[in-house]
């Protein structure tokens, strides 16, 4: 029951299939990460999680808690608990991260009952004092001008703030130097935790040394191909993702975890 | 049903609208209301009444009114308005609410003055005039004389320009002295009451050499479900360096027919900002005439508009460059959802010594609906050399990616819509230093969505 449960999963987007037979099971408490070479589907597996219309899922199932999610729709899904770090956030003209943020917290709330501001602001400045984020922030567009650093921030600020069950967390260290790595990194380890579920979707093992999995699973052309402990990543950056592509064939049962 | 209740009906509804409202308008002005007012400009007014009379009736085919549904401008049902009880007039005015601090507020209904909050003494002592517009004609007649509907209704509506003349029997006159500079807003509200009422506000703002002011005008509807009539001039006069910024919140109710002709006038150095937020009426035009007549003069025209249900905007402007190295920037914004339409027939025209000019013109459409109808046409004529002018007018749907994004926190459809509309409309609304005024222009705007 306590874990994002995705079995033999197939997804296409026109016509042309991403997802191909995709099983892995994230329980509250774990880290657990998804690597793989470009074009592998890591980041149609974040979108589809979180109900991007533009894929079509042809088979199989996501359970939340043994709740089927596919039925519904993005916003009830992330009322759930599930939240997806977007590998590129949208810049949203004219909407202010504190009035964004208000809007998704209140959207929590039970039917009538209004956010306490106080409450919101001193929580909100609390977790960007954890991100480093100058106050100032609260009055900017969405991710409009920000750089890399300070929309991947944004992303992990929201994730601090909406207090989800499950976070996919899609090539979170993308546009990332290394200051910036370790604080988001440092972001995300403190919201691990006994209730909480994490799927970090990466192509590099980098991120892996500052947020260290539980374990690793290797994703090759729309299916998880092999599955191991946090030095499985290692091994990956060592070798690369090489040999995988004959791996691919030789598995005809997605891995189970 | 009998004949007899027919008839009862038919009588009933003929008295109703009688016992709240005078003369309809199209039976001309009463001479009861023009003794009140001196010789010279009951002459005006009649000279008035006799050019509303001869002017044709606007025409789908003429350019000026392109895409405009004229019909909406049958005037046979709009009266004079009735006296307001004392009842009413204290309701009026509890309802009233808009900014926290102002330097001097006038509050009208029905073009009746219900209330008049007096400038600070310090600003008095400046010479600084607020006052009912009836006052200005006896008081300072020659600066009335000089400023009042100085510029031509050159957008259209001539025809209504000369009705507003023939009418208008209130409104405010603000005179800012050289040099002086009025900090906090002046705040003008204009409620329109009785059941088919036609109004004129006018607001005629003179700033003398380089004073500053701030001026913001609230329309609004006592009934969400009486119709009514608003013709209004406002005339802003920017002297040598002055700076004005104008601001008109009309909110009238979904009933309304109003038309809104707007002249600028920026001299040497001067800036006048103009934000019009347009978010009430059935058929609600907006005309705004520009004009840059001294060196340096710069004018920035903002608006935005939100529509719902079958309402209608229609803006016509005329950037008009008369002096050389002036500069103006138009910004317009519309969000249409349902049955709406918009249409922006705007002209940049640089006249033959404007030379170094800069003009822009932007017009952005968000279409909310398949149903929703804008029509923009941007227009120039440059007459002068070395100048800087582009002019563009886009419609687009709201991006699916910033949907899913804002969905994807959990944001029901509706209230991401809502944000996603209110950010786009934001990008005018911030270009508003004033942060006051901004808060409340986008308290407005949320309103029109209804409660959350």
């Amino acid at each position: 029951m306590n874990r994002l449960s995705i079995s033999n999963l197939r997804v296409s987007i026109a016509e042309q299939e991403i997802i191909r037979g995709l099983s892995l099971a994230v329980p509250k408490g774990e880290v657990h990460a998804i690597m793989g070479p470009n074009g592998s589907g890591k980041s149609t597996l974040a979108k589809v999680l979180a109900g991007h219309p533009d894929y079509k899922v042809t088979m199989g199932e996501v359970l939340m808690d043994g709740e089927d999610i596919l039925g519904l729709a993005p916003d009830e899904r992330a009322r759930k608990g599930l939240f997806l770090a977007f590998q590129y956030p949208s810049e949203i003209p004219g909407v202010t991260i504190a009035n964004f943020l208000r809007a998704a917290v209140q959207a929590r709330l039970p039917e009538g009952e209004e956010l306490e501001a106080t409450d919101y602001y001193a929580r909100l400045y609390e977790k960007m004092d954890l991100l480093e984020m100058d106050r100032s922030f609260t009055s900017r567009s969405v991710n409009e001008g920000f750089s890399g650093g300070e929309k991947k921030r944004n992303e992990i600020l929201q994730l601090a703030m909406l207090e989800p069950k499950y976070a996919v967390l899609d090539e979170t260290d993308s546009g990332l130097d290394i200051d910036a790595l370790k604080v988001v990194a440092n972001g995300v380890n403190s919201m691990r935790g006994p209730n909480r579920g994490i799927l970090v979707i990466t192509h590099y093992q980098r991120l892996l040394d500052y947020i260290v999995p539980d374990h690793v699973h290797v994703m090759v052309q729309g299916r998880i191909v092999r599955s191991g402990g946090k030095e499985l990543a290692l091994e990956l950056e060592e070798k690369g993702y090489e040999g995988y592509d004959e791996v691919k064939d030789e598995v005809s049962e997605p891995a189970m975890v | 049903m009998t004949n007899q209740t027919a008839v009862l009906d038919e009588v009933m509804e003929l008295e109703s609208p009688q016992e709240h409202c005078g003369p309809a308008i199209l039976s001309g002005p009463s001479v009861a209301r023009e003794a009140e007012l001196p010789g010279w400009f009951h002459d005006q007014q009649r000279a008035a009444w006799a050019k509303f009379e001869s002017f044709p009736f606007p025409n789908r085919k003429d350019q000026a009114w392109r895409f405009s549904s004229v019909e909406a401008l049958d005037l046979s049902r709009y009266a004079q308005p009735a006296r307001l009880t004392q009842f009413e007039r204290d309701e009026i005015l509890g309802r009233s609410v808009g900014l926290d601090a102002v330097a001097g507020r006038l509050i009208f209904a029905d073009d009746q003055l219900v209330r008049r909050d007096p400038l600070s003494e310090t600003l008095l002592k400046t010479g600084v005039l607020l006052m009912p517009l009836e006052r200005a004609l006896l008081e300072h007649e020659d600066l009335f004389r000089k400023h009042f509907m100085a510029q031509p209704a050159a957008l259209g509506s001539a025809k209504f320009a000369a009705l507003h003349e023939a009418f208008v029997n209130s409104g405010t006159f603000i005179y800012v002295p050289r040099g002086v500079e009025v900090e906090l807003p002046i705040e003008i509200f204009h409620w329109l009451h009785g059941e088919n009422a036609a109004v004129f506000p006018h607001t005629l703002l003179i700033a003398d050499e380089f004073s500053k002011v701030t001026v913001i005008e609230h329309f609004r509807s006592a009934h969400p479900e009486r119709s009514g009539f608003a013709c209004g001039v406002n005339d802003l006069v920017a002297g040598n360096g002055a700076k004005i910024n104008y601001i008109c919140a009309q909110n009238w109710n979904e009933k309304a027919l109003s038309i809104q002709i707007n002249a600028t006038t920026a001299d040497r150095d001067a800036s006048a900002l103009s934000l019009n937020v347009h978010l009430g009426g059935a058929y609600s035009r907006f005309e705004s005439l520009s004009r840059l007549t001294g060196e340096g003069a710069r004018s920035d025209l903002l608006a935005v508009s939100v529509a719902n249900g079958t309402q209608e905007f229609d803006a016509r402007t005329l950037q008009d460059h008369v002096s050389p190295h002036t500069t103006s920037d138009l910004l317009y914004k519309n969000a249409l959802t349902d049955r709406t339409r918009n249409t922006f027939g705007g002209l940049i025209r640089v006249e033959p010594h404007a030379h170094f000019t800069d003009a822009y013109q932007t017009v952005r459409n968000l279409l909310l609906s398949d149903d929703a109808e804008a029509n923009s046409m941007p227009g120039l004529e440059i007459l002068a050399d070395n100048v800087k002018c582009s002019h563009g007018a886009t419609s687009g749907q709201i991006n699916e990616d910033e949907m899913f994004y804002l969905l994807a926190r959990g944001i029901p459809l509706p209230i991401a819509k809502q944000l996603l509309i209110i950010g786009f409309l934001n990008e005018v609304v911030d270009r508003l230093q004033h942060p006051a005024i901004t808060d409340l222009v986008r308290e407005l705007i949320e309103d029109k969505f209804g409660p959350r």
